[in-house]
């Protein structure tokens, strides 16, 4: 199975805001909602099918009254801020099967204004794991921190390595005017930023903005008519991770099962990618998820990212954003892995645009790294 | 006793937790293909086999991986920082999460030596965590 460029990505929209205390999540999603469609040359009465998360359990529904909408599709997948990432393949998908034609998706937060604790406020839901992790004051930061700090025991990975990571999101969120910081830093100001949870530091840490984004995905043949130029998705992948009945390999991440997906039914090999969008909610994330999707072999995460190589201008472009650590994080970042490299593949990103940029990866990671998460990957082309 | 979040008791767990209480740690497993499962599960997810004994553990084992916790903003946790979070590697092969405590953060090592002792959160609940040999 492969949507071999019979779908695309006609319509993409990043809401400016990065703090709205005079906004609604459901306002943001809707302001969201007609960026894109505008961006696409469409309207909401040509959506017949939508996705959205992270809005509670029944969120699908609500965000439907709240834009009047009764498509023929919905889905209201919740894997964590990877979620959107899955939804553009699912939507192909479901336009694939014939039970769409037209596909919005839609997210909107406003974790920042409601000074949600994100990374350090604890709690899962109900499930029966629970009672096996919340008694012992597990934090998102600390899920993330037992992978960072397996990585340094088994690859001698150092905190400096993880620290590059931070100083190259900076670098590229100067460039994009819409970033929440935007200031440069150095490895130093990462090493010297307060440990949160040991060995991530605040500045390994994503930061915690408001914002929501939108997409519109619809047939190739059906993109050919649209305002822009459609980007075609060439391949995408799913997969999770948990610690089973007590056996976990922590820096086996989902990366390496949902990676070896996208690339098989994109015919393509890590080699053949431009730049990639990762989720990099921690430092750590993004050496992880380099390794397990194969742009280097397990453990050189750490030299990998060292000497420029995921700055622009690099031989792999990593957020030229600025990602999650600095550009934003409304809690949820996986819409804007898609929405900037539509921006990069259509050659419409400014400043920090990838030169020559013709093929993407966007990885996703969405709950807790060391605890239990969900992968999804998603290659798009230039069309 | 604590305002921490306690384990929520239900009928795959009851047994895990009533030992707890007598502060000797369980591990579940099949009787049918003999492999061992934490958490406390009524179906094998290996086999779907619904046949399980009970197996106290010896209760050592070393550290897999760990974090210093200095930032936990929920009840229970902003007093207790810094505290360490990890998963024990039991001799029985199985993960476990749990805290090492009564260590000095600072000398916490992956690989380390441990065993497990038992923290008593409310009148019926104690918890398993672990001290260094």
């Amino acid at each position: 199975m492969s949507f071999a460029g019979g779908i695309a990505v006609v319509g993409a929209f990043e809401h400016p805001t990065r703090f709205a205390p005079n906004r609604t999540a459901y306002q943001i999603a809707a302001e969201s909602a007609r960026g894109a469609l505008a961006d696409a040359g469409l309207t909401l009465a040509d959506v017949d099918g939508y996705a959205t998360s992270g809005v509670g359990p029944m969120g699908v529904l609500s965000m439907c009254h709240h834009l009047n909408l009764q498509p023929d599709w919905v889905d209201s997948t919740n894997i964590g801020g990877s979620s959107f990432v899955a939804q553009v393949a699912n939507a192909g998908a479901a336009i694939q099967a014939g039970l769409c034609t037209t596909v919005l998706i839609t997210y909107g937060s406003t974790a920042a204004s409601d000074r949600f604790a994100v990374g350090t406020g604890g709690g899962m839901s109900g499930d029966p794991t629970d009672a096996f992790v919340l008694p012992y004051g597990p934090t998102i930061v600390g899920a993330y921190g037992m992978v960072a700090q397996r990585h340094m025991h088994e690859f001698g990975t150092t905190a400096e390595q993880l620290a590059e990571v931070a100083v190259t999101m900076r670098n590229h969120a100067a460039l994009n005017p819409r970033a929440k910081y935007r200031n440069r830093i150095t490895v130093e100001d990462v090493l010297a930023s307060r440990m949160v949870s040991s060995p991530l530091h605040l500045l390994d840490c994503c930061l915690i903005s408001d914002g929501g984004g939108a997409l519109v995905v619809t047939s190739a043949e059906r993109a050919r008519d649209l305002r822009q130029k459609p980007i075609p998705v060439l391949g995408s992948g799913q997969a999770v991770r948990h610690s089973g009945t007590g056996h976990r390999d922590l820096v086996d991440i989902a990366a390496r099962q949902s990676g070896a997906h996208a690339f098989a039914q994109a015919g393509l090999v890590p080699e053949d990618i431009d730049f990639c969008m990762i989720y990099d909610s921690f430092t750590i994330t993004v050496l992880a998820t380099l390794e397990n999707l194969g742009f280097c072999p397990m453990g050189e995460g750490g030299p990998f990212v060292e000497n420029g190589a995921i700055g622009l201008g690099g031989r792999l472009p990593l957020n030229p954003d600025g990602g999650g650590l600095s550009s934003n994080h409304p809690g949820m970042r996986g819409i804007f892995l898609v929405i900037e490299a539509v921006r990069q593949l259509r050659h419409e990103a400014g400043d920090r645009q990838v030169a020559g940029a013709r093929t993407a990866l966007c990885h996703g990671t969405g709950g807790w790294l060391g605890v239990m998460h969900s992968g999804a990957t998603l290659i798009l082309g230039e069309g | 006793m604590s305002e921490r979040p306690l384990p929520r008791v239900d009928e795959e767990s009851r047994g895990y937790w009533e030992a707890a209480r007598r502060h000797q740690l369980l591990l579940q497993r099949c009787r049918a293909c003999g492999a061992y499962r934490h958490h406390p599960r009524a179906v094998c997810p290996n086999c779907l086999s619904s046949e399980v004994e009970w197996v106290v553990s010896a209760g050592r084992g070393e550290i897999y991986t760990f974090t210093v916790t200095y930032q936990n903003q929920s009840p229970g946790f902003a007093g207790r920082v810094p505290y360490v979070l990890a998963y024990v590697l039991l001799e029985e092969g199985i993960q476990i999460l749990t805290n090492i405590v009564d260590a000095d953060p600072a000398e916490i090592r992956i690989g380390q030596a441990v065993r497990v002792c038992f923290e008593d959160l409310a009148e019926e609940i104690s918890i398993p965590v672990f001290r260094l040999l």
